[in-house]
């Protein structure tokens, strides 16, 4: 499991308020800091990680945590 | 007065309203799309010879309600100075229909708005035994409902997998639908289930490591209706990679269509008369 600085729930919120509440906790973080992110399966798993990718961050690591939820480790900038 | 033709009125998008000498027009559309220019035009016609309202049609359509039979010709003409042509009913292929695809869409994976033109050069309007509709969607998502029309047009992905990009992160194995994708994190290694994919380039859309690349493709469906009857079109081609290929397989269908077709036949109905078997026999020609 990789190290965190930061780590937000988006789990009690539906699209796209998981895309805003996702993009405020990332814009906390400098440029190579890591954001943990726990969300739902389905479409927040689909779309959250896409969104970052097309905002220039990197998912680096993503586990199932069997319960119908997701942790998704992002690094800030990491594809800029 | 003259006698009105109205097989010929119909032919030229005129619909005809239960209010005596009044028609509903049909104007032209192909994926959807009206320039700012055009909707002025049309807004000025409504106003002018209708109620000053327009109707959105299921299909992507607009029409011009309450226009008067005298006006007819004085509003075609007003109508294609503004740009605006009129749209087609009938036995003949319809308004193109499609979603607004990759250029605009993030799920997109094929450009639906070029497609959609060039359907509707094509065979926008060709006359058959029955009403033949295309529609066009960018991908599984299937916001536009490919499977609804005689012949449907859906986005797809093919992906290949590279190794010595890949972080094994494990995102691709979250978003895979089919559950094609299996990443071992500790040991990096990957497993990638050919024969389950779905084309559906979720897996290449979310890489963050464009290890995943695709090729995208066109997967068709054939004998879809909505109407009377319901039905849900079929695929049973493989997907198809090249646009020439595609044009190919949708003459192959519409002569098919034309030569095997009783008038006033839908394609479901008759691809259900004479068997499909015949359809993928002369569609194999150019697979």
């Amino acid at each position: 499991m990789s190290k965190s600085d930061l780590f937000v729930d988006i789990t009690d919120v539906v699209c796209p308020v998981t895309f805003v509440k996702a993009k405020m906790s990332i814009e906390e973080l400098e440029d190579g800091q890591i954001l943990e992110i726990r969300m739902n399966e389905g479409e927040p798993i689909l779309n959250v990680p896409r969104s970052f990718k097309e905002e220039g961050h990197k998912v680096i690591e993503v586990n199932n945590n069997g319960e119908g939820t997701y942790t998704v480790f992002v690094e800030k900038g990491g594809l800029l | 007065m003259t006698a009105i033709n109205y097989k010929e009125l119909k032919k030229g998008g005129f619909m005809k309203q239960i209010q005596k000498d009044h028609f509903s027009m049909r104007l032209k559309s192909v994926g959807g799309h009206l320039t700012g220019q055009q909707l002025q035009t049309i807004q000025a016609i409504a106003e002018k010879y209708g109620q000053g309202y327009v109707h959105l049609t299921s299909r992507q359509g607009v029409e011009i309600p309450f226009i008067k039979l005298e006006d007819i010709d004085q509003v075609k003409r007003e109508l294609a100075d503004g740009g605006v042509q009129v749209g087609v009913c009938g036995p003949r292929v319809r308004t193109i229909t499609a979603c607004q695809g990759k250029n605009i869409c993030p799920s997109g994976l094929i450009d639906t708005t070029v497609l959609a033109k060039e359907f509707d050069e094509r065979y926008g309007g060709r006359e058959l035994p029955h009403k033949f509709k295309f529609g066009i969607t960018g991908c599984r998502n299937n916001c536009l409902k490919a499977e609804e029309n005689d012949l449907g047009v859906k986005g797809g992905e093919q992906p290949s997998w590279l190794e010595s990009a890949c972080t094994f992160c494990g995102l691709c194995e979250a978003v895979c639908p089919v559950q094609a994708i299996k990443v071992q994190k500790t040991t990096k290694k990957l497993e990638f289930m050919k024969a389950h994919c779905i084309y559906c380039g979720k897996c290449v859309k979310a890489c963050p490591a464009s290890a995943w690349t695709g090729k995208s493709g066109f997967i068709v469906s054939f004998g879809g209706l909505y109407g009377n009857r319901i039905a849900i079109g079929q695929n049973f081609l493989p997907i198809i990679f090249s646009t020439e290929v595609l044009h190919q397989v949708i003459e192959i269908t519409l002569e098919f269509f034309a030569k095997h077709a009783k008038q006033g036949e839908r394609f479901a109905s008759t691809l259900d008369r004479v068997g499909w078997d015949l359809l993928k026999k002369e569609l194999a020609v150019v697979l």
